[in-house]
């Protein structure tokens, strides 16, 4: 049994009773990572002497000083920047890179008086469904060591679900966070684009990249996006809006409720057990006063095509600026300038992500771009109308987050194709730039399923108040895997 | 059908700066067509007066005061710069 069994205000309370100290739960997060990580393989760098350093520290804090995070063990996503802590986002070509600043989410982590354990595993700058394109190692589910965690944000799903850190960070593109939380059975949280500064997320695809939290309840949940939101200067794309409390919109109340369900994300490709655990929830959620129709989100079925397109283009123009010269991996022997970008980037590129830079290339070289970029933002126009006419009838709208639960390693690694139809239902959502949250609903031969909770712009509250009514309804999220407490499977 | 030969396959990664052997080429030519001949389903839609989507948000332009803040510390910037010189990043010989 391990403290991480215990959600952020029993811990408080835990400390205020001083059962427990600060120290105390730094040293239970890199004891859990010496017993587990060899077999789940979350994280990639440690800062263990500087986390157990400010722990201590920390404990001589007031408790009228104190948040109500305060104290708590975080894991952060490798792709966000944090000074002193090498910072790879997954890929050779940033191996040894020691970041000069922190990213916005770290500075509000510390202010809100979160210990950073250390960095996450991840696919290579974010491309990948499985954490297995990751350059340093494959991260294994919690629940199953022979599957894959999900990705891009598989390092942080998989370290929550083993309890080696009660909270992580995560980043969304086109279901970075809500596929992996699916997949090990916890909560993630794609805030709406703009909610979250992205100062210090290593871009991948401006336009759709979100930060959220990755927790084991919905309370947890809105209380990190609460401490992580907000408008920032040094993001124009950040969005001056109030950020409302999230945990006040626990009410348990969902009566009058109006749920749209798109029966795109219950048709073709949708997997018996997936579909069956939406349909059970609807139930529960029903039995709480809710009501449900059906709906139509036309263009779903574009939603794919309309992002590997954006999304690669987007990436072809970010990942530009890894060109060996001022940072990160630098090839040896090589004549000329020229031949110094080519092979540093050949070399410290992983095969994932030279197929998006040159399909992005392509989309937008000349003869390309009508015909494929702007094609794609006219239908990601379409896509988010879709969103809008469903929005106009009803407050969230709830499917499943995968079509199917976890695979194995290696299944779906030689098509490129098979492995991006995991994020079939995730993507529009990235698309339509709107919130959504996947929360455990459910097993299939023994592994999690996700329930996705879709709200309207800037209207995570309601996604987190129909979150943990459910939650409160059901007890899938007090399930753990067997790793939990401490045997090896 | 769209078919990528592998020329242009070699053409794009050098517009990507990606050095690329003639196995990759054709092994990306493979990949990159299948991907662009699924893309092409978008072409069923008819797209005609829709207005593209670069952003989801009515972003304007965000301006600020026009003064002078502090940047990163030049040390700290050089911290990671693998060849330096006088304070200056080295890169290979650019002109014979």
């Amino acid at each position: 049994m391990t403290l991480f069994n215990h959600k952020a205000s029993e811990l408080q309370a835990l400390l205020h009773k001083k059962e427990i100290s600060i120290a105390d739960l730094t040293a239970e997060s890199y004891k859990r990572i010496n017993e587990l990580d060899t077999d789940v393989k979350a994280f990639l760098a440690l800062n263990e002497e500087q986390a157990t350093a400010q722990a201590k520290e920390m404990d001589q804090v007031s408790f009228e000083q104190r948040g109500p995070l305060f104290g708590l063990p975080i894991g952060v996503k490798d792709n966000i920047v944090t000074e002193g802590i090498e910072t790879t986002s997954g890929s050779k070509i940033l191996q040894g890179f020691n970041p000069i600043y922190d990213a916005t989410v770290v500075h509000k982590l510390r202010a809100a008086g979160l210990v950073t354990i250390g960095k996450l595993n991840m696919d290579e700058f974010a491309m990948g469904s499985s954490t297995e394109n990751s350059a340093f190692k494959i991260t294994r589910n919690p629940w199953d060591l022979n599957r894959v965690p999900g990705g891009s944000s598989g390092g942080s799903a998989a370290s929550v679900a083993a309890g080696e850190v009660p909270f992580s960070l995560g980043s969304d593109t086109g279901g970075s966070i809500r596929q992996p939380a699916a997949f090990c059975g916890v909560v993630g949280m794609k805030p709406t684009y703009g909610r979250v500064s992205r100062y210090g997320l290593i871009a991948f695809a401006s336009s759709l990249d979100q930060i959220g939290p990755i927790t084991r309840t919905v309370e947890d949940n809105a209380y990190l996006l609460e401490a992580i939101s907000g408008v920032d200067p040094s993001d124009t794309t950040s969005a001056n809006v109030d950020v409302p409390s999230f945990v006040k919109s626990l009410t348990g109340d969902i009566k009058g409720l109006r749920i749209g369900v798109p029966t795109e994300y219950l048709g073709e490709g949708v997997g018996e057990a997936a579909k069956q655990s939406v349909l059970d929830a609807l139930k529960v959620l029903e039995s709480l006063g809710a009501t449900w129709e059906e709906v139509s989100l036309p263009h779903s079925k574009y939603g794919l095509a309309t992002y590997y397109l954006l999304a690669s283009s987007e990436a072809s123009s970010n990942l530009a600026r890894f060109d060996g010269i001022r940072y990160g991996f630098r090839a040896d022997n090589v004549e000329s300038l020229m031949d110094l970008y080519k092979e540093t980037r050949a070399q410290g590129f992983g095969d994932e992500v030279k197929r998006r830079i040159m399909l992005g290339t392509f989309a937008l070289s000349a003869g390309s771009y009508d015909a494929y970029y702007r094609k794609a933002q006219q239908v990601r126009t379409l896509i988010k109308q879709d969103f809008d006419q469903v929005f106009e009838k009803y407050d969230v709208i709830i499917g499943p987050t995968t079509p199917t639960p976890a695979f194995k390693v290696g299944e779906k690694n030689d098509d490129p194709l098979t492995m991006y139809a995991n994020d079939i239902l995730t993507i529009p959502v990235n698309l339509a730039g709107v919130p959504g949250i996947s929360i455990p609903c459910g097993f299939a031969d023994g592994m999690p399923l996700g329930l996705q909770i879709i709200g309207k712009h800037f209207d995570e509250a309601t996604i987190y108040r129909v979150a943990h009514a459910y939650e409160q309804a059901t007890s899938f999220h007090k399930q753990t895997p067997q790793i939990w407490e401490g045997t090896k499977s | 059908m769209a078919n990528i030969s592998k020329e242009e396959v070699k053409h794009v990664a050098h517009l990507a700066r990606l050095a690329i052997t003639e196995e990759d080429a054709e092994k990306f030519a493979g990949q990159l067509a299948a991907i662009t001949n699924f893309a092409e389903q978008l072409n069923e839609l008819d797209t005609t007066n829709v207005e593209p989507t670069t952003h989801v948000l009515p972003l304007v332009n965000v301006l600020r005061e026009d003064k002078s803040v502090p940047g990163l510390d030049r040390d700290k910037m050089m911290k990671n710069v693998h060849e330096q010189e006088a304070g200056q990043v080295k890169v290979p010989t650019i002109l014979e």
